[in-house]
């Protein structure tokens, strides 16, 4: 059905980073999506791959697109889905994350998506149930299937990842997108640039294999691809920038911007855009922009996944 | 009259420089004479210590038994029971329950639990300020009179540097030292971990060494300016251990311990989100370690402490993030320091006893951790080649929190007496 290499053999039972995948997994899970991803152009867009298995997607965090996308995913595949929502994940107020999982695993579940406030969060949960455990963004930590659609979109644009310049634009330092996009980028060998400004942009991560970066328009003319990371409000509060008509001015992407850069350059943001604030609507919405692309991706990337750790035979 | 002689040991008594085979009789809960040839009296009890290390009973001189308040973590009773069991004959316990050690009755409580447990000596230690608070002074001369032995906010410093001036000036007349948990929390933040390029991979907030730092710094500045006497807990980085090697060059009154997981970790146990490897301060670096062990063989850091601190496994079992910082160490502590110091030829037996008898009972003036005649007779039988296994499934605490368990050490009290009695014998 996919045209993966028959020599493969997946033996991941969790998907819970991409620092611990190494270079052919990755290529492996991009090409099986490039398969899916077929399905979703059919008029019955349904593949039986996970009939019978059930798949509950544990959400301790708001979230629309993400939550959509593996529901859909799942549902693409013809599994069951079972939804949980709680704003809440403090055990101050109920049930731990461990008792929550135990006792939906109690009625029969394969996969847990998490989406979880806690960095680690995932490895705790994978360390506590026997069924799959899939990262759906934990913490500041790592959100894997975001940098696997991420890579999908610009390997789909560019025919290619290594070699890119990518640059990723933002608040690097609480972002478990920027980490997840560095591991898959660097392994496949592309460069990435982390811009922001320094009290988001902690200096350790250089020693992870990012270039660092303050000064937006100094980069932009190389890169191949920028990717644009969404600011939260939230964040103010603790003096990281002063303003976000500060911030927008330093580090938001405009056409003024677009025209310095290379002709094809790729724009990404993962959502969900502040319109005038880290991307104006002419840039968002215009021919270099793969926003809505990534979101399509998202689906083929998480079926991909699902598909592989429920086969999996290994840890 | 109840007497022991301790018969053949190795017997190391570092505050009087002695190190040789010699027998140790205890009368009525004193220590009655040490001499290289004793005839037991008639009657007494004859414990033969060939091949052991006969030493002043140890001492832990920062432990949390968690009562009053958190009595399913431990209480005064398990934790003297996990002390002997470590080899502890005497510990201090931290002022942070709840209520908080911040009054006369709150202290005298804790001297009765420990009196009722009748197992090791439990010295409390009283808040510098009302409910550690940082606002008010707490009522030092009525806790010294009820039994404090030291004071300290620990798990907080005392934030406002004028308030702490007070406090230090104040306590000048009880003779008592002040125990500082450095930490800036404006700068500690919601730190979980040390803050460097891990905490930056790993997406974990970071604590950065100058969060201590700034105030082992302030600290010794408010000690040099008011004269009081400073005792730094828990240090864990090279900064730190060289602001107190400065200050004791300075001829100021500053003394410092360190923890067995601070020498014997790195910030590396993070990297699986376990929360038995989550503790204030955080696990440093390579470097760090290496620092606070030059710093114990120099002088620099007096004591060894374990900072104890027991949490029910379901608090501890949870996201790395949410999981409280403390882990236990009574049971484990000895075993640990003598792989990390002993093994590793970085102090001798009397060196590192003297971090563990004589030297916290110097730094809180108690008249103990020797074996001089006349004195309590507290003494810790080690057999230093006794190889085992730390299980905390086994341990006399109530707590599991151990990040050593399942590791094999070389070394174990094996018999632990109190005040003239045997209090724990290893089976």
């Amino acid at each position: 059905m996919a045209p993966a290499k028959p020599e493969f053999q997946w033996t991941r039972r969790h998907l819970l980073g991409l620092e611990e995948l190494s270079k052919d997994e990755i290529v492996h899970i991009l090409d099986l999506a490039q398969g899916f991803k077929q399905i979703s152009t059919r008029s019955i867009k349904k593949a039986p791959a996970l009939r019978g298995k059930v798949v509950v997607l544990l959400f301790f965090e708001p979230s629309t697109r993400t939550s959509m996308s593996f529901s859909l995913a799942a549902q693409r595949l013809s599994a069951d889905v079972l939804e949980f929502h709680s704003e809440s994940s403090s055990i101050r107020k109920g049930e731990t994350l461990v008792d929550t999982a135990r006792n939906i695993e109690a009625m029969g579940v394969d996969i847990f998506i998490l989406r979880h406030p806690a960095t680690g969060a995932p490895q705790l949960l994978s360390r506590s149930v026997n069924a799959s455990v899939v990262n759906a963004g934990d913490g500041e930590h790592e959100h894997p299937t975001q940098g696997l659609l991420d890579l999908y979109t610009m390997r789909e644009a560019k025919g290619r990842i290594e070699g890119l310049k990518v640059a990723i634009v933002g608040d690097i330092a609480h972002s478990r997108v920027a980490r997840s996009n560095l591991w898959a980028l660097t392994k496949l060998g592309a460069e990435v640039t982390f811009v922001g400004p320094p009290t988001q942009l902690p200096a350790g991560l250089a020693e992870c294999g990012a270039k660092l970066a303050w000064d937006l328009d100094a980069v932009l003319p190389e890169m191949d691809v920028v990717n644009l990371l969404r600011i939260q409000a939230e964040r103010q509060g603790k003096n990281s920038f002063p303003t976000i008509r500060e911030y927008s001015r330093l580090f938001g992407m405009n056409a003024e911007r677009l025209a310095r850069c290379k002709k094809d350059v790729l724009v990404m943001h993962p959502g969900p855009i502040n319109r005038g604030v880290e991307i104006t609507s002419e840039v968002a919405d215009g021919p270099n922009s793969a926003i809505l692309q990534q979101v399509a991706n998202g689906v083929a990337i998480r079926m991909a996944v699902m598909y592989l750790v429920a086969g999996a035979r290994g840890k | 009259m109840i007497e022991i002689l301790i018969k053949g040991g190795r017997v190391i008594d570092p505050a009087n420089g002695l190190d040789g085979v010699a027998d140790v009789l205890l009368t009525n809960g004193r220590i009655a004479a040490v001499k290289p040839k004793l005839e037991p009296p008639a009657g007494a009890e004859v414990i033969d210590a060939t091949g052991l290390i006969v030493s002043p009973g140890l001492i832990d001189m920062h432990v949390h038994l968690r009562e009053p308040g958190s009595e399913l973590e431990e209480t005064i009773a398990s934790g003297s029971r996990a002390a002997v069991a470590g080899g502890f004959t005497t510990v201090c316990a931290m002022p942070n329950t709840d209520p908080c050690t911040d009054n006369e009755g709150a202290v005298e409580f804790v001297v009765s639990r420990a009196r009722a447990a009748d197992l090791a000596n439990v010295l409390p230690i009283g808040a510098i300020t009302v409910g550690r608070k940082g606002e008010q002074m707490a009522e030092l001369g009525q806790m010294v009179r009820a039994g404090a032995v030291a004071f300290s906010d620990d798990g907080d410093s005392v934030r406002n540097s004028g308030l702490l001036r007070q406090c230090l000036t104040y306590g000048k007349m009880f003779g008592k030292p002040f125990i500082s948990h450095a930490e800036d929390k404006d700068l500690s933040g919601s730190g979980v971990m040390h803050a460097g390029p891990l905490s930056a991979r790993l997406g974990l907030s970071g604590i950065p060494a100058a969060a201590e730092e700034i105030i082992v710094a302030r600290d010794i500045m408010l000690a040099r300016m008011t004269g009081a006497k400073l005792h730094i807990a828990h240090l864990s980085t090279a900064g730190s251990c060289d602001l107190v090697r400065r200050a004791k060059a300075a001829g100021l009154s500053v003394s410092a311990e360190v923890t067995p997981h601070h020498l014997a970790l790195t910030e590396e146990s993070v990297a699986g989100f376990d929360p038995n490897f989550k503790m204030s301060p955080p696990l440093r670096t390579a470097a760090d370690v290496a620092a606070l062990k030059a710093g114990l063989k120099d002088g620099t850091i007096d004591c060894l402490a374990s900072d104890h601190a027991p949490h029910e496994q379901e608090e501890k079992d949870l996201e790395f993030a949410f999981a409280p910082f403390g882990v236990i160490g009574l049971e484990s502590s000895l075993g640990i320091l003598i792989r990390e110091l002993i093994d590793s030829k970085i102090l001798s037996w009397p060196e590192l006893l003297a971090k563990l008898t004589a030297n916290p009972a110097r730094v809180l003036g108690l008249d103990r951790g020797t074996l001089s005649v006349g004195v309590p007779a507290d003494l810790t039988l080690i057999n230093p080649t006794l190889e085992w296994t730390i299980d905390a499934r086994r341990f006399e605490s109530k707590s599991r929190n151990c990040p050593f368990h399942g590791q094999k050490v070389r070394g174990k009290a094996v018999v632990t007496i109190v005040g003239g009695k045997v209090k724990y014998r290893a089976s």
